[in-house]
């Protein structure tokens, strides 16, 4: 490997799109994402984001607009908070890329609500809420800055079931306002019940791009990389051994259902 | 970020590697006060040989030690122009408003560089070849004489330790906010001075919040795991003192001897 971080990796991901990008611990997917906003930039080869260029020898300088752009949540990104109320912690990130006082209080008053907490959380101190609230909060700091795309590295990570789901209809519902969502994560069911497209990376390197029913479809580039199925594709996988057969593979509960209902009723 | 670490160890292997890491303790502290005992030309070229035969037997590359110079480089600068230029005397070479340039000042001035390599050199030695836990260690294991007027030896010890284990995981830590408020637009190293300091407000903080955990943390998961201060304690690292040991106090004493004999040779 001599000492790359990432290697060899050539993809364009399309705006308005949900990508998934799954792969073992250290393979390289958060190296990756960093190099969207130019948190890290490449040693060599470029990155275009719009009509922004990032190359090896992009200045550090004047890289605000860009981060306007790509907003980022981090793993844990509960640990960024640092103001002394929540109000004010939204607003951070909107103040620093130029929006005005009022502008900024409008999108923290408008981002609260997005992310499921009402206004009364606006006056505390986002160190007296709980786990799952300061996460909701670090958000919504990410997402008052309107940014053009979302990267989302295991958002979701420790928090209680009903509480991912929220989380993850949340930047579903930002997709469909337009919004290019990348999530990194290692959830086959989130993968499979919300991306557009799915990414794998292994060893640094990107080793498969397609639709999740392609991915989910290839058992070889499965195993090679370690890469579960979701749930559904499991269980439909047990009922095909007991007879049952599928159009295709079934990803998601919904899928998964149609197909077993029609089989039930045909009998 | 690299450049913060505490005590740079380098793994190696040699009879320096081998020594009670108590003796190397307090032989460095022992040859830095020696060296102020040296006076004359004759004794500060003994002390050079002795810290140069060191380093060859630690079979460190000497360039290391040179490196270990640079951060201190104005400060020898500065306290070696001082000597030169601010020493009186009745013989200068050059004289300029309240600077003279002389024989003796030049002297002085020399003897002052020798002091601070050799002072350099050593606790570079003991830095390179000794891990910091063996250097915590080593101060738990000499402190130990005043657990007698009820001084928290063990603690201070485990504070020293944690402390240490600590800074790999702040740095990493202080990555990760920094790159967090990066994406959120902060740009460290911008604008005047008073920004710049404000923007370290911003991870900071969080830095002090996630100390705070991870410290919270660890008490909880020591004493889930049965920790208790105190009498009784057995170690995991056992210091050992073995023959080379002794042999190495010899040398010194013979090193000191030496010294004492050149200095006194004006």
């Amino acid at each position: 490997m001599s000492g790359l971080g990432l290697a060899d990796v050539s993809c364009t991901i399309e705006s308005g799109q949900f990508t998934a990008i799954v792969g073992k611990t250290g393979s390289g997917k958060s190296t990756m994402v960093k190099h969207i906003n130019a948190l890290l930039k490449p040693t060599s080869g470029t990155i275009t984001v719009g009509d922004h260029q990032i190359t090896p020898e992009t200045d550090n300088k004047n890289l605000k607009p860009l981060r306007k752009k790509v907003g980022m949540v981090f793993q844990f990104p509960e640990s960024q908070l640092f103001e002394d109320t929540v109000e004010k912690d939204i607003m951070f990130g909107p103040k620093n890329f130029g929006f005005t006082e009022a502008e900024a209080k409008a999108a923290a008053e408008k981002m609260i609500e997005v992310v499921g907490l009402g206004p009364e959380y606006l006056k505390k101190s986002p160190f007296d809420l709980s786990g799952g609230q300061m996460r909701r909060v670090a958000i919504a700091g990410v997402l008052a800055s309107d940014p053009e795309t979302i990267i989302l590295d295991e958002p979701t990570a420790g928090l209680d079931p009903v509480g991912r789901k929220e989380i993850m209809d949340l930047f579903k519902a930002q997709q469909q306002k337009g919004k290019t969502i990348i999530l990194i994560t290692h959830n086959m069911d989130d993968v499979a019940n919300y991306a557009d497209k799915l990414m794998v990376m292994h060893d640094s390197r990107l080793v498969g791009l397609g639709t999740p029913q392609e991915i989910f479809n290839d058992h070889e580039l499965l195993e090679k990389n370690y890469i579960s199925l979701p749930q559904s594709a499991i269980f439909a996988e047990k009922l095909a051994d007991k007879g049952f057969t599928f159009s295709k593979l079934p990803i998601t509960i919904s899928e998964l259902t149609a197909e077993i209902k029609e089989q039930i009723h045909g009998d | 970020m690299d450049k913060l670490i505490i005590g740079r160890y380098l793994p190696g292997d040699s009879l320096i590697y081998r020594l009670d890491p108590r003796l190397k303790f307090l032989i460095t502290f022992y040859f830095i006060g020696i060296v102020f005992l040296a006076n004359n030309v004759a004794s500060y070229a003994f002390l050079l040989v002795f810290v140069l035969f060191a380093v060859y037997v630690s079979k460190v590359n000497l360039l290391f030690f040179i490196k270990g110079l640079r951060p201190m480089f104005w400060l020898i600068l500065f306290t070696v122009a001082l000597q030169a230029f601010f020493t009186p005397s009745n013989d200068p070479i050059w004289h300029w408003a309240f600077l003279t340039l002389s024989k003796d000042g030049l002297v002085i001035a020399a003897y002052i560089f020798m002091r601070f390599v050799l002072i350099i050199f050593i606790s570079t030695l003991l830095t390179l070849t000794t891990t910091p836990i063996e250097i915590s260690d080593s101060i738990e294991s000499i402190l130990k004489p005043l657990k007698v007027v009820k001084f928290p030896v063990t603690q201070v010890a485990l504070m020293l330790s944690i402390a240490l284990r600590f800074v790999p995981l702040l740095i990493d830590e202080t990555t990760k906010i920094m790159d967090a408020q990066r994406a959120r637009g902060v740009d460290f190293g911008e604008g005047g001075l008073i920004k710049r300091i404000k923007a370290f407000v911003p991870i900071l903080i969080p830095l002090f919040v996630s100390s705070f955990s991870i410290a919270y943390d660890l008490a909880i998961a020591m004493e889930s795991r049965g920790y208790k201060d105190g009498e009784g304690r057995s170690k995991y690292r056992v210091l050992n003192w073995s023959k080379r040991d002794n042999w190495t106090i010899v040398f010194m004493v013979l090193v000191t001897a030496i010294l004492l004999l050149l200095r006194s040779y004006r």
